[in-house]
C-alpha cells in the first residue's frame, strides 16, 4: 500500500465522516419534528433534539478521546517499567516509518491482550495498550499491533470511529428521553383526548426510533470492519512483517477471557472484540451482520497470504 | 499583435519558472526535514554508546576491543560532515552494536540485570529509529533528484543552481533490525 492510498482513504474518512454528522442531525431533526406534532409541542422538542445534536457532535470532536480514554480507565506508562518503556519505544519508532507526529501512550491495567486507537487527527491522537497485551507478546508482534493502531490514525479511522460512537449514542440518549416523555405525556393526555390518530402516531414514532437505532447501530458495524482489514495491511507496509501480526492476533485471540467493563459504545475501537464474541467463518450472514468485528481468523489467513506472496 | 504574443510567452514562462522553483524549494526544505529527523536518531545513539560501554565492560571483558572500536567509530562520525565517511561509520558502529547484543548470549548476568534489559531495549529502538528515519530521508532524497532531473525542471534547477541530495548509505545494507528477545 503507498502513501497516496494513505491520503485516499483519509479524505474519503473525512467525506463520511461529515455526512455521518449530517444524517445524525437529519435523523435528530426528524424525531423532534415528529415529537412536536405529536405533543403539539411547537418546535420546543426539535430546538432540544438539535442541541442535542449538535452539544454531542462538539463534545464528541474535541473531547471524543478523553472520554473514550478515562472510561476505559487508561494510565500514562511508566518508563522506568521495562514492557512499558518498549510499547512507547515502538510507538516512537513505528511514527518515524509512518511520518506521523507522535501521539500519547496510554496503559490500561487489564490481563487481556488489546489497543486501540483514539482522537480526531494524527496530531491529536492517542494509542492505548493493556497490560495484557505488553506482557503476552514479543517485541515484532508488539510492532505489528501497534501498525495497525497508527494505520488508523494515518487514515483518520480515528474521527470516523469517534464520531460514529456518536451517532449511535446520541439516537440512544434520544430514544431513552422519548421513552419517559412517550409514558409521561400519554397517561397525562389520556383524558382530555380521543385516542385514535394520536395511537397511530405513537406507533409510527415507536417504529421510527427502533429503525433509527437499528440503522445506526449496523452503520457501526458496517463502518468498523472493514478497516479492521485496511489497518491490517497499513501495519504490514510499516513492519514489512505479515507473520508477526498473524501471530500477534493468534495470540490475542486465544486469550477466552473478555475484558471487564467495556462498554458497547468503545467495543469497536479494539484491535480485537473485546467481548470476545466469537465469530468463525461458519457462523451466518446474521451473525456476520451484528458483529464489530471481521472474524480473526480470515485476518490471520489473510496475512499469511501476504507473507506467502512476498517470499517468493 | 506579435508583442502580444512574446508576452503572452514570457508570461507563460515565468508563472512556469516560478511554481517549478517554488516546487524545488518545498522538496528541499523536505529532504532537510527528513535529515533532521535522521539526525536527531544519530545523535540519541551518541547519546547511548557511552552508557553501553560503561554498563557492558565490567562483564565482557572478552569484547574490550570491539567496545573500544564502537567508541572510536562514535568520536569519528560525530566530527565528519561527509557524507559518504559518515554513511560509512553510522554501518560499522550499527554492525558493532549488533555484534553486542547478539554476543549477550554468552553472558548471562549480565543479560539477566534489570538496568541492562532497559538498556538492550533503547539500543534495539534506536536502531529501529535510525533504519526508519534512514528509509525516510533516502525516499525523500531519491524524489528531490528525480524531480531535479526531469524536463523542464532541471533547466530551472540548472538556472538556481538546485544540487541534488546526497544518499545516506550506511556500510552493509540491512533492513529493520528485528532481534526478538
Amino acid at each position: 500500500m503507498s502513501a497516496l492510498d494513505f491520503v485516499k482513504i483519509a479524505s474519503r474518512n473525512k467525506r463520511r465522516t461529515f455526512l455521518l454528522v449530517i444524517i445524525l442531525i437529519l435523523i435528530l431533526f426528524g424525531i423532534g419534528r415528529l415529537l412536536d406534532s405529536v405533543f403539539n409541542g411547537g418546535g420546543v422538542y426539535t430546538i432540544i433534539a438539535l442541541t442535542i445534536a449538535l452539544i454531542q457532535s462538539l463534545v464528541s470532536y474535541y473531547a471524543g478521546d478523553k472520554i473514550v480514554l478515562s472510561s476505559v480507565r487508561a494510565r500514562q506508562p511508566d518508563l522506568g517499567d521495562y514492557e512499558e518503556r518498549q510499547f512507547v519505544n515502538v510507538v516512537q519508532e513505528l511514527c518515524i516509518a509512518a511520518g506521523i507526529p507522535q501521539p500519547k501512550c496510554y496503559v490500561m491495567d487489564d490481563p487481556s491482550p488489546n489497543a486501540f486507537a483514539t482522537g480526531r487527527d494524527p496530531k491529536h491522537a492517542s494509542v492505548c495498550a493493556t497490560k495484557g497485551l505488553l506482557k503476552v507478546l514479543n517485541r515484532e508482534e508488539l510492532e505489528g499491533v501497534i501498525g495497525h493502531e497508527l494505520s488508523h490514525v494515518k487514515n483518520r479511522d480515528i474521527l470516523t470511529m469517534t464520531m460514529v460512537s456518536v451517532l449511535a449514542g446520541a439516537i440512544v440518549i434520544i430514544a431513552d428521553l422519548l421513552r419517559y416523555n412517550l409514558f409521561y405525556g400519554a397517561t397525562r393526555s389520556r383524558d382530555r383526548d380521543n385516542g385514535g390518530g394520536r395511537i397511530i402516531a405513537l406507533l409510527v414514532f415507536i417504529i421510527v426510533v427502533i429503525f433509527a437505532t437499528i440503522i445506526s447501530h449496523l452503520m457501526t458495524l458496517a463502518v468498523s470492519r472493514a478497516r479492521e482489514y485496511m489497518a491490517d495491511a497499513g501495519s504490514v507496509s510499516l513492519t514489512r512483517n505479515p507473520l508477526a501480526l498473524a501471530s500477534a492476533l493468534e495470540k490475542i485471540s486465544n486469550y477466552s477471557k473478555p475484558m471487564v467493563g467495556i462498554s458497547d459504545a468503545v467495543s469497536h475501537f479494539f484491535i480485537s472484540d473485546p467481548k470476545k464474541r466469537k465469530l468463525s467463518e461458519k457462523d451466518s450472514l446474521w451473525a456476520n451482520l451484528w458483529s464489530t468485528h471481521p472474524p480473526i481468523e480470515k485476518r490471520i489467513a489473510i496475512l499469511r497470504q501476504m507473507a506467502g506472496a512476498s517470499s517468493l | 499583435m506579435w508583442i502580444s504574443i512574446v508576452l503572452i510567452v514570457i508570461l507563460v514562462l515565468g508563472v512556469a519558472t516560478v511554481l517549478i522553483y517554488n516546487a524545488l524549494t518545498r522538496w528541499k526544505i523536505g529532504v532537510g526535514e527528513a535529515f533532521a529527523q535522521l539526525d536527531v536518531q544519530l545523535k540519541r545513539r551518541y547519546d547511548l554508546v557511552p552508557n553501553l560501554v560503561e554498563t557492558v565492560k565490567g562483564y565482557m571483558k572478552h569484547e574490550r576491543e570491539l567496545l573500544e572500536k564502537i567508541a572510536e567509530l562514535r568520536a569519528k562520525a560525530m566530527n565528519t560532515s561527509d557524507m559518504k565517511t559518515r554513511g560509512t561509520l553510522e554501518g560499522e558502529i550499527s554492525e558493532g552494536i549488533k555484534k553486542i547484543l547478539l554476543l549477550v548470549e554468552n553472558y548471562p548476568d549480565l543479560k539477566a540485570s534489570e538496568n541492562f534489559m532497559i538498556l538492550q531495549e533503547e539500543l534495539v529502538s534506536t536502531e529501529n529509529r535510525i533504519a526508519y528515519a534512514r528509509q525516510y530521508y533516502n525516499d525523500a532524497v531519491k524524489n528531490f533528484n528525480t524531480l531535479c532531473q526531469i524536463f523542464p525542471v532541471n533547466l530551472v534547477a540548472h538556472i538556481f543552481g538546485f544540487k541534488p541530495a546526497e544518499f545516506l548509505e550506511f556500510a552493509e545494507e540491512r533492513g529493520a533490525v528485528s532481534i526478538s528477545f
